[in-house]
């Protein structure tokens, strides 16, 4: 910005303001430099480093067979790769699945407890419970749940009659998505609704007084006042619950380890480059990953600037 | 002034209810007993599996295994509690757990302050674009660089060490902190820091004599996020860590396998016992530093 080139008479006043402003930039750079140093070595050189290795036939017991540069090779078997397929398939129905029931309940969840009663500060409170518990933790505590024999869940549905009888929720293929995505829409969604309920709290009460003055109802004042203020929030909610759904790992590990038919990419990825010791297919495995993460990124962007012309 | 605005909003507040809720009774019961029922499903579907745990890590393991189930201990007992504790890689993966997260929280502050001092105080150039890396940062995969760290870590010889996890775990506390810190520091008024500077103090005084003490409860929330964030982290320990005594507490978890003689059953018991132990002091502290929790979400989701 400063940069401009405007020939100003060079005063006294002013080579000393910019020496100051230099040591300052300095003393700045040299604040930032540990971080800088960390970040460049534990994230940037990864990367690249990855990006070469997608590049290469590199196995982890490197003594086997020698490395050398492959070419496009590990991509073009990607490409045919039927487990890859899958798993990517099988974490964008996880995505879809989560991220909507989650900003749905979320946002039923924050609209109740955004209105004033006795005990919205322990309401709060509660909602930051399932937030806290390790997503380990809360697999297996779901695990537990979802038990065939002993399990709570097919207690209840049995009691209720909802269920006619006892169903083994996990191992059967048909229900291992949803009792993933129970867990998941557990743990999250309490943090989606606080997410929302901030920026509820930032909506002026005055645009409902108007609003009500003008005789607008409740289902009209949601979708002209409330779902319009509450863009930034969502989008902020939607975008990040996105990203961290794109790679999830630990409760599918914890549910199903390596089962084949229920794998998610970053599963696949790891297993491949631990478990086979596949270093070069895995880096470009890894590749991949980023770049249908980057996909997501890009369309949300591209949606939002869409809709603020 | 205000009183005047205050008075105003009381004469026009007929609330945004549809018009016979309002007015009947029977519709007033109803609307209010609809919200009570809304509040009571959520308190419930928030803390039912927690308590189901909790339950379970009373319940004797010769009633956890017996249907019908019960919904309540009748004979509460603290044997799965001595079960988990007695094990010796679930003792080993709290102090394992605690050593890491607390190292990755300590080292994060430490450098993540520095840097947010500089962000946050300093007017430079490529300040901003620091700033939008440290954000790219914080949503980084973490699965695309396994490879590499993997590699990585066997040449350093770090393999099976809590070192690979204190070094790994940087790539997503690190970030995060410095952006967290930085929004803190920017929000202090300049004053203080000006006196300082005219009382004669230099810049590394004003960052730990004024400003340091100053972002003290940011410090503490940041820490306990970042803590949260290794305490809780899986794919990098079920990578780099492979003897017992090296697991941390999610690795620990779920590794619990039945007593010789009933190998094929799970021990239910020890490890929701076990989950108990590692997820009250978590629950604890956040609820004890909710509303700043709290108010750090809202100041991200306001900002973003």
């Amino acid at each position: 910005m400063s940069s401009v080139a405007t020939p100003a008479p060079v005063s006294g006043r002013r080579r000393r303001r910019t020496k100051l402003q230099r040591r300052q930039s300095r003393l700045a750079w040299l604040l930032l430099l540990p971080a800088l140093a960390v970040v460049a070595f534990v994230a940037i050189y990864p990367l690249g480093k990855t990006v070469y290795q997608s590049f290469t036939n590199q196995e982890f017991l490197a003594g086997i067979t020698p490395t050398k540069w492959v070419g496009l090779e590990n991509y073009r078997t990607l490409w045919h790769d039927t487990l890859f397929r899958n798993s990517v398939i099988e974490t964008v129905k996880f995505t879809l699945i989560t991220v909507s029931f989650e900003f749905v309940l979320g946002l039923v969840i924050a609209l109740v407890v955004n209105s004033s009663f006795k005990g919205r500060g322990l309401m709060r409170a509660v909602m930051l419970v399932p937030w806290a518990i390790p997503t380990v933790v809360a697999a297996k505590m779901w695990q537990w749940m979802l038990d065939d024999v002993f399990g709570v869940v097919n207690d209840i549905g049995v009691r209720t009659g909802i269920l006619s009888h006892p169903h083994a929720w996990i191992s059967d293929p048909a229900t291992a998505l949803a009792s993933v995505c129970a867990v998941d829409i557990w743990k999250t969604t309490p943090f989606v609704a606080l997410l929302l309920l901030a920026g509820l709290q930032v909506i002026p009460r005055d645009l409902y007084e108007a609003a009500d003055v003008d005789g607008a109802g409740p289902v009209q004042q949601f979708f002209r006042i409330t779902l319009p203020l509450l863009r930034p929030a969502i989008l902020v909610v939607l975008i990040f619950r996105t990203l961290d759904a794109l790679r999830v790992f630990d409760v599918f590990y914890v549910f199903f380890g390596q089962r084949p038919d229920t794998q998610t990419m970053a599963i696949y990825n790891q297993s491949t480059i631990v478990g086979d010791g596949h270093v070069g297919y895995g880096a470009a495995i890894s590749v991949a990953i980023f770049l249908i993460i980057s996909l997501f990124v890009v369309i949300y962007v591209t949606f939002v600037r869409v809709t603020d012309e | 002034m205000s009183t005047a605005a205050e008075a105003g909003r009381a004469r026009t507040r007929p609330t945004s209810r549809a018009y016979w809720l309002r007015r009947s009774p029977v519709g007033r019961f109803i609307k209010r007993l609809a919200f009570w029922v809304l509040i009571a499903a959520i308190f419930i579907y928030a803390l039912f599996p927690f308590y189901w745990a909790v339950r379970s890590a009373f319940t004797p393991p010769s009633e956890l295994f017996n249907t019908p189930i019960q919904y309540f201990p009748t004979h509460p007992t603290l044997a799965n509690f001595r079960d988990a504790l007695n094990t010796d890689f679930f003792r080993r993966a709290l102090l394992n757990s605690t050593i890491v997260a607390g190292s990755v929280t300590l080292i994060s502050l430490l450098i993540g302050s520095l840097a947010a001092y500089a962000l946050g105080r300093f007017r430079f150039r490529g300040r901003s674009a620091v700033l939008y890396l440290m954000l790219s940062m914080t949503i980084f995969p973490q699965i695309a660089i396994l490879g590499a760290l993997y590699t990585m870590i066997s040449n350093f010889h770090l393999y099976n060490t809590l070192g690979a996890l204190i070094l790994t775990y940087l790539i997503f506390t690190l970030p995060f902190t410095v952006w967290v810190l930085t929004t803190f520091m920017r929000g202090l008024p300049g004053d203080l820091e000006e006196a300082a500077y005219v009382d004669g103090a230099t810049p590394i005084q004003v960052f730990y004599k004024v400003l340091l003490p100053l972002i003290a409860p940011g410090l503490v929330t940041t820490g306990l996020l970042a803590f949260i964030a290794a305490w809780n982290e899986y794919l990098y320990a079920v990578s780099f860590i492979q003897t017992p005594q090296n697991y941390t507490v999610p690795l620990a978890i779920t590794s619990f396998v039945g007593k010789s003689g009933q190998a094929f059953q799970v021990p239910w018991g020890s490890i929701m016992a076990a989950t108990v132990i590692v997820t009250l002091p978590l629950i604890a502290a956040t609820l004890v530093l909710q509303r700043r929790i709290l108010a750090g979400l809202t100041a991200g989701a306001v900002k973003g």
